[in-house]
């Protein structure tokens, strides 16, 4: 058989996978296969690597290949209010219940580049409860939180975020939450006040806090089946009760062992701790 | 082909005709599964799976991330992810980057079949206006699966069937009436 692709196999990745726990404590081995293999592959070619032996090599002794490698291998890609009808749902239902309390605190699990975090930013202030709101935004990946904590987001998608804005129930000129800089969209400090940015790893790292609200979009499809259900205990572990889990379009609570304690709300993909 | 394990049909603009032609024709045991992956507008979510399971007996699911692949059922690519086939024979949702600027990527989804699946494999490239799952077909070729194609003048948009026929070895270019016959014999 003759590819045309430099082919890394199956094994190689896992080969790569346990280097990465056996010299950084990183742990993807519960990560699905196919998509791994993928962005390694991806990698692999982007970065024009010799040989499978020298890549390896790569990741293992170089600290800032290996910054790189995680962040490649880890899928990035998030947009502001993705999802319009989600967070039309967190503003006229979710958050309005929560403002009853005297403090909200939400977990944003997996946040990437903080796209998400200053738009739960945005909805927060404009319900009136920023202020007494604290946004604790993680991923496992320093690199894209300390993209996130800077706010600036590519001028680009603008366009686009505004529309989903409006979609989401937004009635303000969304372009006021932002100066342009060059190609940039910097958003106001004043959203991000109320964010704390840090490195938390859901496969390795423990509950850190107990929350009235934890969202975690997109996150668990990488995840096997056995990975997820850790993760989903660690989730209610750290949440209240009559709090709220949010999860991605396509991922589910049902069939999980931990299914009986909550209620789904209609239509979206959140579900209220009952009990 | 000893026997197939798995068809997997990619299509863009102008496709959806094709497959409301083609689904009423299949027949009603299939003996491996069917996936389909056509690019859409995100949110129309639900619509696609309902058109298509009004036209065969088959089940037509959209598809749900883990879940197993089943023989005579057909699986509809949910739009905005990429769909991927996992060595167990399961699917799994990725929203990484878009390719060919689309997502559902039909590239992803004909690569991930054929390292699953290799020469148990057939893949078919309808009507569309970008080259999205041309080098998806080249893999499947690569690994000894069936390479097939919408007969580029019987499709509303060329492009995407002609693009392939140019750069990938065809091993069959069917016209519509055709296709359903095709896919039946197949099936055991």
């Amino acid at each position: 058989m003759l590819l045309d692709l430099p082919v890394i196999s199956e094994e190689q990745v896992e080969i790569l996978l346990s280097d990465l726990l056996e010299h950084y404590g990183y742990d993807f081995t519960g990560y699905s296969k196919a998509s791994i293999k993928r962005r390694v592959l991806r990698l692999y070619m982007l970065d024009k690597a010799v040989s499978f032996a020298e890549f390896r090599f790569k990741i293992i002794n170089d600290q800032v290949y290996f910054k790189r490698f995680v962040e490649q291998i880890t899928v990035n890609v998030t947009e502001m209010f993705r999802d319009p009808g989600f967070f039309k749902t967190l503003r006229n239902e979710v958050l309005p219940k929560l403002g009853t309390y005297p403090f909200i605190r939400i977990w944003l699990a997996g946040c990437s580049t903080g796209e998400e975090a200053f738009s739960m930013s945005i909805i927060l202030k404009e319900l009136n409860l920023l202020h007494k709101s604290l946004i604790y935004a993680t991923d496992l990946n320093p690199t894209v939180l300390e993209k996130a904590a800077q706010g600036m987001f590519s001028l680009s998608q603008m366009k686009q975020y505004s529309e989903n804005y409006i979609l989401s129930g937004g009635t303000k000129d969304f372009s006021s939450y932002y100066t342009a800089k060059y190609s940039l969209a910097k958003f106001d400090d004043e959203l991000k006040h109320k964010i704390i940015f840090s490195t938390h790893n859901l496969v390795s790292d423990h509950s850190f806090n107990e929350f009235q609200l934890i969202l975690c979009r997109n996150v668990l499809i990488y995840f096997d089946r056995d990975l997820q259900q850790k993760v989903l205990n660690l989730f209610d572990e750290s949440l209240e009760d009559l709090g709220y889990l949010a999860l991605g379009t396509k991922e589910t609570l049902d069939f999980t062992s931990v299914a009986k304690r909550y209620k789904r709300l209609p239509l979206e993909k959140i579900w209220r701790k009952v009990s | 082909m000893e026997k197939c394990k798995a068809l997997v049909i990619g299509g863009s603009a102008g496709s959806l005709d094709v497959l409301l032609k083609v689904l009423p024709n299949l027949s009603n045991s299939l003996s491996f599964p069917v996936i389909i992956v056509v690019h859409r507008k995100h949110g129309a979510d639900s619509l696609l799976p309902d058109l298509l399971s009004g036209k065969t007996k088959l089940v037509v699911k959209e598809v749900d991330e883990k879940e197993p692949l089943v023989a005579g059922t057909i699986y509809v690519a949910p739009s905005d992810y990429h769909l991927l086939i996992e060595q167990d024979q399961t699917f799994s949702l990725d929203y990484s980057e878009k390719v060919n600027y689309s997502r559902p990527a039909i590239d992803v989804t004909f690569q991930t079949a054929a390292e699953v699946y290799g020469d148990k494999l057939a893949c078919l490239l309808l009507s569309g206006s970008n080259a999205d799952g041309v080098n998806g077909l080249k893999t499947v070729k690569d690994y000894g699966g069936i390479t097939l194609i919408q007969d580029p003048l019987t499709a509303q948009v060329a492009y995407m069937p002609a693009q392939a026929a140019l750069h990938v070895d065809i091993d069959y270019t069917l016209k519509i009436e055709d296709m359903a016959p095709f896919i039946n014999l197949l099936s055991e």
